[in-house]
């Protein structure tokens, strides 16, 4: 490769959540609401939480639409890329 | 078909022939004698120049015959033959005019051996594999369940691009799919593969890769038997899920891969979740949630009451012991009433007002009062002097 270090293309759009953070962390939320000494408090809270990222999940789940895209090196070494076309 | 051969006919007029002329004729009577055809043999005296050409000699008890097998035509061959290879050669005989040699020019090589040079070839890439560790089970990286970045490696126009993208689509359409274009048959394809491979550690947040193609005859799939792509699969920095040809097909590709599939859409399957299940999960968190929640607002509801219990029974001590100051207090209120006085026999006299009249002069003749005893009122007057 002749270049050192080309700018790295685009990161993932923000609107695909970490999906697998997300689920964790509602298993987690439950887990912990299932446990005898939480308190109401934090119940409360854990709980709030809980449907937010459910919420999320669910909106994530819904909105999510396939995209198909081409990695393509140019001349100077460097990535882009392109919608996959048909 | 040539005739008896006329000795003189090429005849200097010195009546001796020259060396060239000897080995064009019998490179013309070789070549016109015999047909291009099948010969078996062992390979012995292997050398590939760096032209590419391959030289070797094929030997039998009785005789040996030399062979040369140019780059052309051996770049088709998976794999070099080995010293003592027993081979079936198809080929041209001919004469080596410069060295006055009898010579067979091969454009086909094959093993004798079951599976023949594929085999070999494969057999040899596993070994150093193997050697590597690269073939080690231990090796293998879990596929990440929620992926968000799949790289997929196969040929833009074949029918492996268009199963993975529909099969992943459908089921997991929050991954964005990139895919990385390469040759996977064919001329350079080993090269495409590879340089499709490096670019894994260039892509940002990629989670998993897939590399493969469909079906195909066996030379079509040899690329993926190649030890220098299975190596590139193996540096490859995120899990790699192999789909090579059908159910059937293993290739070197196949083993180092973090994970086999067995076609394309099975590959697509294995790195993505199905949305559907997905949302069922969901369900079921939503419902462990409010439950969880429920369960521990009626915790705190007992225990509300338990603790109002206790607090009214508190209460309940506290007001008998007020009860009796309550008595005692109201007893003593009772001493100071005036209800008691007038118990006693004195009476108050009020005008009409309700003002007490407590004075001669208050009372003139003929004046009517009221007058409070004990247990009522009546009416009086002071009499008319």
């Amino acid at each position: 490769m002749a270049t050192t270090s080309p700018p790295p293309p685009p990161s993932p759009s923000s609107s695909a959540p970490d999906f697998g953070r997300q689920i964790e962390r509602l298993e987690a939320i439950v887990r912990r609401l299932e446990s005898e000494d939480v308190g109401l408090d934090e119940a409360l809270q854990l709980f709030e939480e809980g449907v937010q990222r459910l919420r999320d999940a669910r909106e994530g789940l819904a909105r999510a639409e396939a995209k198909v895209k081409k990695v393509l090196v140019d001349g100077a070494g460097k990535l882009r890329l392109e919608d996959l076309d048909g | 078909m040539v005739g008896p051969i006329d000795l003189f006919a090429a005849a200097s007029a010195e009546g001796a022939w020259t060396v060239g002329e000897v080995t064009r004729r019998a490179r013309a009577v070789v070549e016109a004698g015999l047909p291009p055809l099948w010969v078996r043999g062992e390979v012995t005296g292997f050398k590939a120049w760096r032209s590419g050409h391959w030289y070797f000699t094929l030997r039998d008890r009785a005789a040996q015959l030399r062979c040369v097998m140019f780059a052309r035509e051996n770049r088709r061959l998976p794999t070099e033959p080995t010293e003592g290879l027993q081979v079936f050669v198809f080929g041209r005989p001919t004469v080596w005019e410069e060295k006055g040699e009898l010579r067979l020019t091969v454009v086909e090589l094959l093993s004798t051996e079951q599976g023949g040079l594929w085999k070999l070839a494969l057999e040899k890439a596993r070994a150093a594999l193997a050697r590597d560790g690269l073939l080690d089970p231990a090796r293998k990286r879990a596929v990440p369940p929620y992926p968000r970045r799949i790289a997929v490696i196969t040929s833009l126009d074949g029918a492996a691009l268009r199963d993975i993208v529909a099969v992943a689509g459908r089921r997991w359409p929050l991954a964005e799919l990139l895919v990385l274009p390469a040759r996977v048959q064919g001329d350079g394809a080993e090269d495409s593969l590879c340089a499709a491979l490096a670019l894994l550690g260039r892509v940002p947040a990629l989670d998993v890769a897939i590399i493969g193609r469909g079906g195909g005859a066996k030379e079509d799939l040899w690329t993926f038997n190649s030890e220098r792509v299975a190596r590139a699969v193996a540096a490859a920095p995120v899990p790699v899920v192999s789909a090579v040809g059908h159910e059937t097909d293993v290739t070197l590709c196949d083993l180092v891969a973090d994970l086999r599939a067995s076609t394309p859409s099975g590959a697509a399957e294995a790195v993505t979740p199905d949305r559907d299940e997905v949302s069922e999960g969901l369900a079921h968190l939503a419902q462990r949630l409010a439950r969880s929640l429920r369960l521990r607002a009626e915790r705190a509801v007992d225990r509300l009451e338990r603790t109002g219990d206790r607090l009214s029974a508190a209460m309940d001590l506290r007001l008998e012991r007020y009860g009796g100051r309550l008595i005692a207090y109201s007893a003593r209120l009772d001493a100071l009433s005036p209800l008691k006085v007038l118990g006693r026999g004195y009476a108050v006299p009020r005008d009409a007002h309700g003002a007490v009249l407590k004075r001669v002069a208050q009372l003139p003749s003929g004046l009517p009062f009221r007058l409070r005893v004990s247990d009522g009122e009546v009416a009086a007057r002071v009499p008319v002097a």
